[in-house]
């Protein structure tokens, strides 16, 4: 990609992964997903932080658990599909009042092509609220770093637990078939 | 052809947290945790009461944030069936100071002891192998638990996996605290961290 054309409201990933390196995130854990690519590389790339690929999204709610015990923010990056495989662990964060946060990329609500997202895009965020996990959703890339930022201080410092919704609208279409 | 155990889970527990020292614990739901808290309770132990399936994941989170401490975590073969695909996050992971025990006495003891994969063949510790865990064992023998005490203590050589062949049985519930915030703090505070 042509470098003159990455205007700020395009990187929106550099501006999460800056508002979490300020909120001193250590671990982050991630399923791969297409929406997190950039904010995924970054975070590999950084030696600070301790990142780990699941093999399903629940295995990262333990995780954040484990790592708070140990003195460590953590961060969980997902798919609204992958919510659905979250469910039962979010018990964990809401018993023991453990900081959660979550970015989770949608899929399902706008210009989807495929029908099997839909219905998991379309409970995504009842879904958490039913667990307990207040949702914080961002239409516009302007309002990105704020979002998170105000997510990142009620998550780690209230011991919220704080899903920020990234909607699909503001990601872009899913190049299906190269043209 | 499934293979049960001879060794009494109590007294195998008892032997493997005597005097835990550094170590910190995580348990899985159900006997474990109550195995754990009759060997003596500890303010490294965090017991869970439910999240079947992430005691695993749990404990490398805390791994990785706490390297230079032996994390143990202290669990059954229903619990870690449940979390089969964490055996290959850790192994990729590679936290040299991790230990996952598995209690297997092939059965679901906490609700009515059905028979578990375990018990009808699958062998836990062989997944952890083909996954790459680098130290795995098999544990018959209390005078294996005698040895494998010092193992887990370390913070090299991990990660590790252990099944330990258990007999099938209930012994009396010895129940730890439940609130899961109090136990939270409690392994904080142990740590010398804040806890708000």
């Amino acid at each position: 990609m042509d470098a003159t054309v990455d205007t700020p409201t395009e990187n929106w990933p550099d501006a999460i992964y800056r508002v979490l390196k300020d909120a001193d995130v250590r671990q982050a854990c991630y399923v791969p997903d297409a929406g997190h690519t950039r904010l995924i590389n970054r975070l590999i790339a950084d030696p600070d932080v301790e990142t780990n690929v699941l093999t399903t999204e629940e295995e990262g709610i333990p995780i954040a658990a484990g790592a708070w015990l140990g003195g460590q923010r953590t961060v969980l990056l997902m798919q609204s599909s992958g919510v659905g495989n979250t469910i039962n662990m979010l018990s964990l964060m809401a018993t023991c009042r453990f900081p959660f946060l979550t970015i989770v990329t949608m899929r399902g609500e706008w210009a989807e092509f495929n029908p099997w997202q839909v219905p998991m895009g379309a409970a995504t965020e009842r879904s958490l609220e039913m667990m307990g996990v207040r949702c914080m959703r961002v239409e516009n890339p302007a309002d990105v770093e704020e979002t998170v930022s105000a997510a990142a201080a009620l998550a780690y410092e209230a011991d919220q637990q704080i899903a920020v919704i990234l909607s699909q609208r503001m990601l872009g279409r899913k190049k299906w078939v190269e043209k | 052809m499934a293979k049960f155990g001879t060794l009494e889970r109590r007294e195998a527990v008892k032997r493997l947290l005597d005097k835990p020292g550094e170590l910190l614990i995580v348990t899985g739901l159900g006997s474990p945790g109550y195995d754990a808290f009759a060997a003596g309770d500890h303010d490294g132990s965090f017991y869970l009461w439910g999240a079947m399936g992430g005691a695993a994941m749990m404990g490398l989170g805390l791994a990785l944030a706490q390297p230079k401490q032996p994390v143990l975590v202290l669990t059954g073969d229903g619990e870690q069936l449940m979390g089969l695909g964490g055996l290959a996050t850790i192994a990729i992971k590679q936290p040299k100071n991790l230990s996952v025990v598995v209690l297997d006495n092939g059965h679901y003891g906490e609700t009515g002891m059905q028979l578990s994969h375990s018990g009808l063949g699958v062998d836990l510790h062989r997944m952890a192998e083909a996954a790459g865990f680098p130290a795995v064992r098999e544990i018959a023998r209390l005078d294996e638990i005698d040895t494998y005490r010092a193992d887990i203590r370390a913070i090299s050589g991990g990660p590790r996996y252990a099944t330990i062949r258990i007999a099938p049985g209930n012994p009396a519930r010895a129940l730890p605290n439940r609130d899961g915030v109090f136990l939270k703090n409690r392994v904080r505070g142990h740590l010398g961290l804040p806890v708000t």
